[in-house]
C-alpha cells in the first residue's frame, strides 16, 4: 500500500491504496465519485475523461499514484454554487445525450477543447477533437451542436 | 399544444442527473459486504473439458468461492433459455442445445463461461481466475457458415447433428415460382449481412444480493426488461419464485437489444450471492462485452426478383443462412425468421414471395436481436435488389421504387403483414427535394473533375414495430405475450406517479411519458414522475425493444389515464354537487357544464382521498388506475433515406457528403427526442455499412475484440444529418404512434451501399466497405473508366 494525496473537486483527499489502483478506480471506489465511467479497457472510449492539473486525461489509464499532488476535476466538480457549467447546460439544451453514459467524458473533453482552442469552433474541428470519445446513442449530431453552443456560452462564463 | 404536452420539444427531465455525474448505473451501486466476481472464459472455440483443477485458485488470497457447472447441476439450477419456438418446414421443433450458465463438460465459443471466482476484491478474483487449470481436449471448430452444415462438420450440440437449428420457410413457393416462370427479367444478388457487436457504452453488470432473513433475492442488472429477466430466472432457471426475487434495472447505459437477454453472468451472480452469503458484483469489461454479449446480424443470402417488361415486380425468392452462434440466446430464433421474412415485401406491392431460412450453430458468440433485429437484414435484401433491378432495367431508382410502391391501405402482403397506413410517395417526394436530387448529376461531374467518385443511394424502408398482438405472436411461437402495463397513481395533492413496464435506457421516457400525462391531465411535467425498472414497484411489464415503448407502453398509460379521468369525473360530480354527465374536463379543470363552478385536477384528487363528499359505499376513495394494453396490430413506420457520398479512388476513403432522412413515425410526442433517435440509428447503420464487422479467424478466435480492432463510428466519421418527417397517424393505437427507435439502423446500410455502388459503377462491394475494400473495388472502376 502506498499513500496518495491530491485535490479533487476543490477538496484535499488522502488515502493508502494498492499501487496498481487506477485514477478512475480511486475516484469511483475510494471517493465514490461515480460520475466518471469506464466504457472500455483500451483507452479508446473516453467515458473516463477527467481533468488533471487543467488537462483532459483518460483516468482509466492513469495510475492514481501518478496524480499525487495534482488537482483533479471530475464531472461532479464542474457545476459551481448550484449553477450548471455552460457546457453541461448546452448538452441539456441541445439534446447532446441519450443514455448518459459517455456524457461525463464528453463534457470534460469538450471543456478541455474550449480551453485549448477557444470559443468559436467549427464543426470539423469539433468532430476531429472528439475522436477519442465514443458515443453509441446520438450519432454525434447533437453532441457537435452542444459543444459548439457550450463553447460560445463559455466565453461569457467565469 | 401546451409547453410540455404532446408535440413539444421538451428538454429532458432525466438529463440533470446525467450531466452532473449523478446517474446511477449498476456499477455505481455498492452493497454492504459486497464481493466481486470474475469469470474464467474459454480460450478455445470448441473443446471438451476433461478436468478442472481449482486447488491453486482456491488457495489464492481473498478467494471466497469458486463455482463451476458441477455446482450449478448439484443445485439443480436450470439452463438459459430461448423463448421463441420455431418449427422447420417438416413441422419438427427447432433443435435447442442445452445452455448451462457455466459449462458442463464442453465449451462452444471463445468467451464461454467455465467458472466464477468470488473474492474480496476484483483484483483478487481476477488473480485467482488465472490460477485455475483446465485440461481441455480441443475439438475442431465450426466457424464458417457455409461449412457448418456440410457432412463431416464437427458437431456442436448432439441434438443438432448437422448444426442446423431449423430449416424454416414462409410464403407460397408455387406462387413465387409461377411469377418467375412468366418474368420478363430476373435480378439476382448474393449478399452478406455482416456480423456486428452491439457495444452499448455501459458494459453489462450485475449485483446479486441475498436476504437470508426472508429467503429473498435482489438482482441489480443492466436490463432492458427486468420483469422478463425475473420471469426467466424464476420460472425457467429456478433461482427463486417471483415473489422472492426482485430485479432492479437502474440507469442503463444503452442497450440496442443486447440487454434484453438473460445471460450467464447475472444468473451466476444472483445464485452465488446465496452460496457466498454476501452480495456478489460483476462488471463486464469491454473485452468481455465483445466476446460474450449477443452479437447481431450475420446472414448470407441469395435473392431473386422477377419483373415484368415495364419493371413491375412480380415475385421475390430469398434463401438465407443465419448464424445463430454456439447457443440459442433468449430471442435469437425469431430474429432471422418472424422479424425478418415478413418485412421482405418492403414498401412494394409484390404479389408472390417465398423465403427459406436456415438457422445454424457455429462456434461463435450467440447472435440475437440488435437494433432493428431482422428488419435491417430484410431491408438490406429488398433495397439492394430493387436498386440493382432498376439499374439493370435502366430506370431511375427513385421512380422504379415509386412505380412499385404500395399505394392503397390496408395492404396484405404475401408474408403475414397487413400494412395499415402510409404514404410512401410523400416521403420520397420530400426526400428527393431535400436531397436536391435533380442537381445530383452536376455535383457528380464536379467531383469527377477533382478525381473523386460521387454516388447517391436510396433506401425506402418499412419496419414492423410495436411488437405486438399477444395472440398473434403466440401463434408464431413466442413464449410470452407482448402487451404492456401501466399504473397511474394520483397523490392527494394532485402530483402523479406513472409506473410503467417499459424501460428507458436512453430513450427519454421520463420526459415523453410525462408529456402524455401533462397533456391529458393539464398538469406540468414537473408534477409527474415516471417509475420504471424495479419489479417491486412496477407489477409486471415486457420492457423496451422493437420500438414498442411509445406505441405499446404509452398506449397502456393512455388507457390508465382514461380510467383516472373517468373516476375523477365521478369525484368531481359529488364535490361540485352536479350530475356526472354534466362534468366536463378540460385543461386540467373539472367544470359543471353551463356554470362557473369548477375544480382543478389537484383539488379533485384531494376530494378523492379525503372522501368527505361521497360515501365509500357509492364510490371507492382514492385515485389510482391501472391498465394492460395489448396492441391490435404491429405498427409500420416507413421512410426514405438518401445517402450521397464521395469516394477517393486513390485512398479508398468514403466521405458521406449529405444524408437526408424523411420518416413517417405517425404522431410524435417529442420531436427533439425523435430526431435524436433517428441520428443514433443512422450512425449505427452507417457503422455497419462502412466500419463495423466482427471477425473470427479459422480457429474461432474473435480478432475484433477491442476498440483497437473493431471500428466504432466516431464523430469525425459522420456528417450532420438532414431530418424531416411526413405523417400518417397509426390507426391501431390510441395515440397514433408508430415508433422511431430503430428506423435509422434499418434504413442506413442499403442507402450507403447503393451510393457506393452507384459511385463505383459496379456492385462488387461488401459491408463493411472499409477504405481497403473500397480502394480495391475502386481500382476496378478506374480501369472501367479508362477502358471507356
Amino acid at each position: 500500500m502506498v499513500s496518495v494525496s491530491m485535490t479533487v473537486n476543490g477538496k484535499a483527499v488522502s488515502a493508502k491504496i494498492d499501487p496498481r489502483t487506477l485514477l478512475v478506480q480511486f475516484l469511483r471506489e475510494n471517493l465514490l465519485l461515480t460520475g466518471t465511467h469506464v466504457g472500455c479497457d483500451t483507452s479508446q472510449c473516453g467515458a473516463c475523461v477527467v481533468h488533471v492539473d487543467g488537462l483532459a486525461v483518460k483516468s482509466c489509464t492513469t495510475l492514481a499514484v501518478a496524480c499525487d499532488g495534482s488537482t483533479v476535476t471530475t464531472i461532479e466538480g464542474l457545476a459551481h454554487d448550484g449553477a450548471l457549467h455552460p457546457m453541461q447546460e448546452a448538452f441539456r439544451e441541445h439534446h447532446g445525450l441519450q443514455c448518459g453514459f459517455c456524457t461525463p467524458g464528453m463534457i470534460m473533453t469538450a471543456v478541455d477543447l474550449v480551453n485549448r482552442k477557444g470559443h468559436t469552433l467549427d464543426e470539423h474541428t469539433i468532430r476531429e477533437e472528439l475522436e477519442g470519445n465514443i458515443c453509441r446513442c446520438t450519432g454525434y449530431h447533437n453532441i457537435v451542436k452542444s459543444v459548439a453552443a457550450g463553447a460560445q456560452a463559455m466565453a461569457g462564463h467565469k | 399544444m401546451s409547453a410540455t404536452g404532446i408535440g413539444a420539444p421538451v428538454r429532458r427531465k432525466e438529463d440533470f442527473r446525467f450531466i452532473t455525474g449523478k446517474g446511477q448505473y449498476t456499477d455505481d451501486i455498492n452493497r454492504p459486504g459486497q464481493t466481486y466476481a470474475a469469470f474464467l472464459r474459454s480460450p478455445h472455440a470448441h473443446a471438451t473439458i476433461k478436468k478442472i483443477d481449482l486447488s491453486a485458485a482456491r488457495a489464492s488470497e481473498g478467494v471466497l468461492a469458486i463455482l463451476t457447472g458441477d455446482d450449478l447441476a448439484a443445485d439443480k439450477v436450470g439452463g438459459l433459455i430461448c423463448g421463441w419456438m420455431i418449427h422447420s418446414k417438416d413441422g419438427s421443433p427447432m433443435k435447442a442445445g442445452a445452455h448451462p450458465a457455466l459449462a458442463q463438460g464442453k465449451v462452444r465459443y471463445v468467451g464461454d463461461h467455465i467458472a466464477v471466482v468470488v473474492a474480496e476484491t476484483l483484483a483478487q478474483a481476477r488473480d485467482a481466475v488465472e490460477k485455475i487449470h483446465v485440461d481441455y481436449e480441443v475439438l475442431a471448430p465450426v466457424v464458417a457458415l457455409d461449412q457448418a452444415t456440410k457432412s463431416g462438420a464437427p458437431v456442436i450440440h448432439d441434438v443438432a447433428p448437422n448444426n442446423q437449428v431449423y430449416d424454416w420457410h414462409l410464403g407460397d413457393k408455387a406462387a413465387a415460382d409461377g411469377a418467375f416462370a412468366k418474368a420478363h427479367h430476373v435480378t439476382k444478388i448474393d449478399l452478406v449481412n455482416n456480423r456486428l457487436i452491439p457495444n452499448a457504452m455501459e458494459p453489462r453488470a450485475a449485483i446479486g444480493d441475498y436476504d437470508s432473513g426472508n429467503d429473498a433475492f435482489t438482482l441489480y442488472t443492466t436490463s432492458q426488461n427486468p420483469h422478463v429477466a425475473r420471469l426467466v430466472l424464476s420460472a425457467f432457471i429456478g433461482i427463486a419464485p417471483e415473489h422472492k426475487l426482485r430485479v432492479i434495472a437502474p440507469d442503463v447505459g444503452g442497450g440496442f437489444g443486447s440487454k434484453i437477454f438473460i445471460y450467464a453472468e447475472e444468473t451466476v451472480c444472483v445464485w452465488a450471492a446465496k452460496k457466498v452469503g454476501r452480495p456478489v458484483k460483476w462488471t463486464g469489461d469491454r473485452t468481455e462485452a465483445f466476446l460474450a454479449d449477443a452479437h447481431g446480424r450475420d446472414h448470407v443470402t441469395h435473392a431473386e426478383m422477377a419483373l415484368d417488361e415495364k419493371g413491375k415486380i412480380l415475385g421475390l425468392r430469398v434463401k438465407t443462412k443465419a448464424n445463430l452462434g454456439a447457443y440459442l440466446s433468449t430471442f435469437s430464433s425469431c430474429v432471422p425468421t418472424y422479424l425478418y421474412a415478413p418485412l421482405l415485401s418492403g414498401q412494394y406491392n409484390i404479389p408472390a414471395i417465398y423465403v427459406e431460412v436456415e438457422g445454424i450453430y457455429t462456434n461463435t458468440a450467440p447472435v440475437d436481436a440488435y437494433r432493428g433485429a431482422g428488419r435491417p437484414e430484410a431491408t438490406f435484401v429488398i433495397e439492394r435488389i430493387v436498386e440493382i433491378a432498376a439499374r439493370e432495367l435502366g430506370q431511375d431508382p427513385a421512380e422504379f421504387r415509386r412505380k412499385n410502391f404500395v399505394t392503397s391501405f390496408p395492404h396484405q402482403t404475401p408474408v403475414i403483414m397487413a400494412y395499415d397506413t402510409g404514404d410512401y410517395g410523400a416521403s420520397l417526394d420530400k426526400a428527393l427535394e431535400l436531397a436536391d436530387y435533380k442537381n445530383f448529376q452536376k455535383r457528380k461531374k464536379e467531383s469527377a473533375k477533382n478525381g473523386l467518385l460521387r454516388g447517391i443511394g436510396f433506401s425506402a424502408y418499412i419496419e414492423a414495430c410495436g411488437i405486438a398482438p399477444s395472440a398473434a405472436v403466440g401463434s408464431l411461437g413466442a413464449g410470452v405475450g407482448l402487451w404492456e402495463s401501466a399504473e397511474v397513481r394520483v397523490n392527494p395533492v394532485g402530483t402523479v406517479e406513472v409506473l410503467t413496464g417499459s424501460h428507458s435506457h436512453g430513450q427519454g421516457h421520463e420526459t415523453t411519458f410525462a408529456q402524455l400525462v401533462s397533456d391529458r391531465l393539464g398538469i406540468s411535467i414537473d408534477q409527474v414522475a415516471i417509475v420504471h425498472g424495479d419489479t417491486d414497484k412496477v407489477q409486471f411489464g415486457m420492457g423496451t425493444y422493437g420500438s414498442r415503448s411509445g406505441a405499446v407502453g404509452m398506449s397502456a398509460i393512455s388507457k390508465a389515464l382514461d380510467k383516472v379521468v373517468a373516476k375523477a369525473k365521478k369525484v368531481a360530480a359529488y364535490a361540485l354537487e352536479a350530475s356526472e354527465g354534466d362534468i366536463e374536463f378540460k385543461d386540467g379543470r373539472f367544470s359543471v357544464a353551463g356554470t362557473d363552478k369548477s375544480l382543478a385536477f389537484g383539488e379533485v384528487a384531494l376530494q378523492a382521498y379525503i372522501a368527505h363528499k361521497f360515501s365509500g359505499q357509492e364510490l371507492e376513495p382514492g385515485l389510482k388506475e391501472g391498465a394492460f394494453y395489448d396492441p391490435t396490430n404491429f405498427t409500420f413506420p416507413s421512410g426514405v433515406h438518401i445517402c450521397e457520398l464521395e469516394i477517393d479512388p486513390d485512398t479508398g476513403v468514403t466521405t458521406i457528403e449529405r444524408w437526408t432522412a424523411v420518416d413517417d413515425f405517425g404522431n410524435i410526442i417529442n420531436p427533439m427526442i425523435v430526431e435524436g433517435q433517428v441520428h443514433g440509428g443512422i450512425a449505427q447503420g452507417v457503422g455497419q455499412a462502412l466500419y463495423e464487422g466482427a471477425h473470427y479467424d479459422a480457429n474461432g478466435q474473435l480478432v475484433t475484440a477491442s476498440y483497437m480492432d473493431y471500428c466504432m463510428p466516431r464523430a469525425d466519421d459522420l456528417p450532420s444529418f438532414v431530418i424531416d418527417t411526413t405523417l400518417t397517424p397509426c390507426p391501431s393505437n390510441p395515440l397514433g404512434i408508430k415508433g422511431c427507435g430503430e428506423a435509422g439502423a434499418i434504413a442506413a446500410p442499403p442507402a450507403v451501399i447503393n451510393a457506393i455502388t452507384d459511385a463505383l459503377g459496379h456492385e462488387d462491394i461488401a459491408m463493411p466497405a472499409s477504405p481497403q475494400a473500397v480502394w480495391r473495388a475502386a481500382q476496378k472502376s478506374v480501369h472501367k473508366l479508362a477502358a471507356e
